[in-house]
């Protein structure tokens, strides 16, 4: 009966071509501003890393300003000092910890084919690949004596193995990095967590760094950061050490607490080492250390941007719109076949069988819109890009999402096809037959 | 076939009532062609609509084929519909998008037959009303007789136990008329009970019996086959 009822409602869309355009356009438009929105939200708001975002922490000190918080609603600072951070390195608490910063360095291949080109790095504790489950082509990344001995290596991105070595097993391989050798120890696959969950400081969605070198390499060779650094009082720095030492933040800090004892039991630490810091003059607020996983930490710093919402509610209101619209012209079109549908009652039709019949056609005119719709937005997000820079990466539409889009216009079209499909299958048969 | 005792039925509105039948009895017998007559507005039709299950009635019984169908659910008097009766309509009411083959068909889908019975049944037919030949045709591609006689083979692809046909010639001239109501006489000799509203005194002639309603009521009716049957032993 399905395929028959779908023969039946292609017979009847093509019967009246401008009430159908008029509805499959109304569905498509919908669909197409919702898709459009729906699928910048959805990236915005994607789990970067679903298996682990409840066990991965954003440490948090609260060594800002005595006066006034760092953010609202008294927020500590979402990055740490150089000092904090070589302490809380020293604990054995979390499964994985890693401290970090973007960076950036001249990279020159080694037989100097190819002019020198500025990559972005990301200077990190061993940890980081493991903790963020970063996928190997070759190698891996360091151990841990490489943080301790400052050992010159470096992990490219499978982008950058590409660029500079063709793409080969690099690893052993050597590469300069600001005139200074370093070996490759690993390069990895294309990995790209949305939104960059572990540095929303320097761009909540931008693309991961292209290479990654040791944090012990820090000090010895005054790696400097090329992200954010935010402080809350003036402090003479002259040199590199003096910027070490200062109370400017610039550090990205996560721990793995892989369970609530673990997760206590760092809590309690890191109170511990700001009390006793005060103790020395620092840290002037009242405790406010914060441990925050993925998910909390994405919602803190207003990953999804407020715009998004609201556009998103008001492309779903605009659906509704066009959901009405729709309405209207299904009870015309329905009533308007009221002597068939009489007919049909006449012949032994069920009230449902005349549903299901008007059900099947408001479905093909929602699944033909549905389609108009997934084109429209993929108008609409190449509309996005040209307008909002840096959201490039965001506005593809998946597999998922045309499942999502087709899904949506089923629904919403059967929805609106309800009272209408209902309505026709009401109507008694008696009083038309005559006028058929 | 059809036992209809002390049928009432009202017709309200915000200001009216209309009597549309009152105290409305009738029996017709099982193979039996059945002619009702009345002036417009008598409740020949609310009649017709009541005995073909399209309509409810307020007040009586009502036995078809044995089955009492006063508290019938919709769906179960929309399966009695399609079971046990046919409808000719006085506008043919064919959907004009459907072939003649696809009209047909309409019925036997909510039957729930198997595509081959269907096609057996259509092919049966339209074999049965000459129009095999003309089974791709759209409706407006026929006459208004041809149009009628696929009406005919939809309500007869069912095999129902009773046909209704209202005014089934109005729409046509003299000569289609005299087939299709030939068509019908045939049907009968077969066995299917029909019973037929019209207008016109000559078609109502042919049918067994004539029943003449006037103001919702029976008011008359005259027995053609004993008439007949009088004639005959007289000429005898």
């Amino acid at each position: 009966m399905l395929a028959h009822n779908l023969f039946l409602a292609w017979k009847s869309l093509r019967k009246n071509p401008v009430l159908s355009l008029l509805m499959i356009g109304a569905i498509g438009l919908g669909i197409g501003v919702c898709m459009t929105t729906l699928t910048v939200y959805t990236l915005m708001s994607n789990n970067p890393i679903p298996e682990k975002s409840g066990v991965l922490h954003a440490v948090q000190l609260d060594s800002w300003d005595p006066n006034e918080a760092c953010g609202e609603p008294n927020l500590p600072p979402s990055q740490l000092n150089w000092r904090d951070a070589q302490a809380l390195l020293k604990s054995d608490i979390p499964k994985r910890q890693v401290a970090m910063f973007r960076s950036g360095f001249a990279v020159q291949e080694p037989s100097n084919k190819l002019p020198a080109f500025l990559a972005e790095a990301r200077v990190t504790t061993r940890d980081f690949f493991e903790m963020f489950q970063v996928p190997f082509i070759h190698g891996g990344g360091w151990d841990a004596s490489a943080d301790r001995d400052q050992q010159q290596l470096v992990v490219l991105t499978k982008k950058t193995n590409d660029k500079v070595f063709g793409g080969t097993n690099s690893v052993g391989k050597m590469l300069k990095l600001d005139d200074r050798e370093y070996r490759v120890v690993g390069v990895t696959e294309d990995w790209n967590p949305t939104p960059k969950f572990y540095d929303l400081n320097n761009g909540s969605f931008a693309k991961p760094e292209e290479l990654y070198v040791p944090f012990g390499l820090v000090e010895p060779l005054e790696l400097k950061s090329f992200g954010n650094t935010n402080g809350w009082k003036p402090e003479q720095i002259n040199s590199y050490q003096d910027f070490l030492n200062a109370e400017e933040v610039w550090l990205q800090y996560w721990a793995e607490l892989p369970d609530a004892k673990t997760r206590e039991a760092y809590q309690a630490f890191i109170d511990q080492y700001v009390s006793e810091q005060k103790k020395l003059g620092r840290y002037p607020r009242p405790l406010n250390n914060r441990l925050t996983n993925v998910v909390d930490w994405m919602r803190v710093n207003d990953v999804v941007t407020e715009d998004s919402k609201v556009l998103l509610g008001l492309s779903f209101l605009f659906l509704a719109v066009c959901l009405l619209n729709i309405v209207g012209l299904l009870l015309s079109k329905f009533l308007g076949k009221s002597g068939e549908t009489a007919l049909r009652r006449a012949l032994g039709a069920t009230r449902w069988q005349i549903m299901q019949k008007n059900l099947v056609e408001v479905g093909l005119i929602g699944l033909i819109g549905g389609l108009l719709g997934l084109l429209l937005a993929f108008a609409g997000l190449q509309g996005v890009k040209q307008l909002y820079r840096g959201y490039e990466r965001l506005v593809q539409l998946n597999g998922e999402l045309l499942l999502v889009a087709l899904g949506i216009a089923l629904a919403s079209s059967l929805v609106a096809g309800l009272y209408p499909a209902w309505r026709a299958a009401r109507l008694a048969p008696a009083g038309l037959l005559k006028t058929q | 076939m059809l036992q209809m005792t002390h049928i009432s039925k009202v017709f309200r509105t915000d200001l009216v009532q209309t009597h549309a039948l009152r105290d409305f009895s009738l029996n017709v017998k099982e193979g039996e062609f059945v002619a009702v007559t009345g002036p417009s507005g008598s409740g020949k039709t609310t009649f017709l609509n009541i005995a073909g299950l399209l309509e409810t009635f307020d007040t009586g019984s009502y036995l078809l084929d044995g089955k009492d169908v006063s508290h019938l659910s919709d769906d179960a008097r929309s399966r009695l519909r399609n079971e046990k009766i046919g409808f000719i309509f006085q506008g043919f009411n064919l959907i004009p998008d459907l072939s003649v083959f696809d009209n047909v068909d309409v019925p036997l889908r909510y039957r729930g037959f198997d595509g081959k019975e269907r096609r057996r049944r259509i092919e049966g037919a339209l074999e049965q009303v000459g129009l095999a030949s003309r089974a791709k045709h759209l409706p407006s591609q026929l006459s208004g007789g041809q149009q009628q006689r696929v009406a005919i083979a939809r309500a007869l692809a069912g095999t129902p136990r009773v046909l209704f046909a209202d005014e089934p010639t109005g729409n046509l001239d003299s000569l289609m008329a005299r087939q299709v109501l030939e068509m019908l006489e045939e049907i009968n000799t077969r066995g299917t009970t029909i019973v037929m509203v019209t207008h016109d005194p000559e078609l109502a002639r042919r049918a067994h019996r004539n029943i003449h309603v006037m103001d919702g009521q029976v008011s008359d009716f005259t027995d053609f086959s004993q008439a007949a049957a009088a004639r005959d032993a007289l000429a005898a």
